[in-house]
């Protein structure tokens, strides 16, 4: 029976991943097999943890503000490798007017600070290939 | 992508998707084992065993690294519980393998147990084939964190290293049955912290006392596996295993047994499902159900009749 498989990653340089591991938690909750690589991760690094474990969803969160540059470089990597049924999807403190162009560069969508995790685990059912 | 035709090229995406469909045990799956068979059996196969938080992750990324050093290709597979209650899991073996991941010559897979219970996933061995027809020198298997008796791992590996830490019960725990008896290779982590040369002790004794002791008396060493002391020996005792084990016969006769235990699972599935789907397909399984519900007939006669009827 196939299983949803989802790479929660933190790219960049936080320092804490609370949010992540709320998010990773409600997942395995929704019945989705989770891999969970820890802190300050390259987009080299997701991309190629992605692609070993094949997974449906690559789900990002970033706090620091780099997202406009480490988003768009984890969708091209991923593409680069040949997995172009991933569902990309970001969250963290993400300005409202930073979204439309992360949607342009490929991330499906952005879940900022107080969506509900059940929200996250909606879109994922209803978009995930 | 031909799967099987990319996965022996050498394609990472093959691989792991082949991995896929054999967890998800599609269609597909049994005719890409068919094709990868006659290129397995050249790895050797290392399983890690131990309980929670004992640093079977720190400890593989160490061994992992020593190897890669050697020019050993490496791969691993890791193995976390799935809920029993949504099926859900968390894989978080990675957090302590991150510095392999960008090394070309390693391949990491996480596996949920998916309701086994013996400390592997019902299709660990596949995986372990998979990446054995893709060329890997080494894989490496490490089990969920198991308690006294999941102990599957004996049958997927050809040399087993259980990993114990200091202050997890006293010298009763050590005669008990289980994952103890498996150990080709026993080692103590965090063996800075107190209590380790007791454990080493305790071990020793439980060694002292094994009557069906063969010519192999499992060495205990004692490492620090997040400062890398201790993993030079470690490997030494590995390898020594696997000379032993490789000039005693023992290799062969092991290999033997899992291509036995390989053949009986498939054919125990194949036939379960075949069963099944037949009782299903004809309204028999109903019908054989509310008889045995009423108590007009029992379970153990009913299925003497369907293989009767069945398995002519």
């Amino acid at each position: 029976m196939a299983k949803v498989r989802v790479l929660v990653a933190k790219p960049g340089l936080d320092g804490h991943d609370r949010g992540a591991k709320v998010v990773a938690r409600a997942l395995r909750d929704a019945g989705f097999e989770v891999i969970y690589t820890g802190l300050r991760q390259t987009p080299e690094q997701i991309a190629e943890a992605a692609l070993q474990e094949d997974v449906n969803v690559v789900a990002m969160s970033i706090l620091s503000g780099a997202h406009p540059h480490l988003f768009p470089k984890v969708v091209n990597l991923l593409r680069e490798k040949g997995m172009n049924d991933v569902l990309i999807i970001g969250g963290g403190v993400i300005p409202e007017t930073d979204i439309p162009a992360l949607k342009e560069a490929g991330i499906a969508e952005v879940f900022t600070p107080g969506t509900p995790t059940g929200d996250i685990v909606e879109f994922i059912k209803a978009n995930v290939k | 992508m031909d799967i099987v035709e990319e996965l022996l090229k050498g394609n990472r995406l093959a691989l792991s998707r082949a991995i896929t469909a054999i967890e998800n045990e599609t269609d597909e799956a049994m005719d890409i084992m068919k094709k990868l068979y006659p290129h397995t059996g050249h790895a050797f196969v290392l399983g890690i065993t131990g309980p929670p938080g004992a640093g079977k992750s720190t400890l593989t990324d160490k061994l992992a690294r020593a190897y890669r050093e050697q020019g050993k290709t490496v791969g691993i597979i890791a193995i976390d519980p799935t809920s029993p209650f949504t099926g859900g899991a968390i894989l978080g073996d990675r957090i302590r393998m991150n510095g392999l991941t960008m090394d070309e010559g390693v391949f990491i897979r996480s596996m949920g147990t998916r309701g086994s219970l013996g400390g592997l996933s019902h299709k660990t061995a596949d995986a372990v084939k998979a990446m054995d027809a893709f060329g890997k020198d080494i894989i490496f298997v490490e089990t969920v964190g198991v308690g006294q008796s999941e102990v599957d791992i004996v049958k997927a590996a050809d040399t087993t290293m259980v990993v114990l830490i200091p202050g997890m019960g006293d010298d009763i725990q050590a005669i008990k049955a289980g994952i103890l008896e498996i150990g080709d290779v026993f080692t103590i982590n965090k063996a800075d912290h107190d209590g380790a040369d007791k454990l080493v002790r305790e071990m020793n004794m439980m060694l002292d006392l094994d009557g069906l002791m063969t010519d192999w008396r499992p060495p205990i060493q004692k490492v620090i596996a997040s400062q890398n002391e201790g993993i030079t020996e470690t490997i030494e005792n590995i390898e020594k295993h696997f000379k032993y084990i490789s000039e005693n016969g023992i290799l062969t006769k092991r290999r033997t047994e899992r291509s036995k235990n390989e053949m009986l699972d498939v054919l125990h599935s194949r036939i379960g499902s075949y069963i099944t789907n037949k009782l299903v397909e004809t309204g028999k399984m109903d019908e054989y159900v509310e008889k045995i519900k009423a108590r007009e007939t029992d379970p153990y006669t009913v299925v003497s009749h369907v293989m009767k009827d069945m398995l002519k």
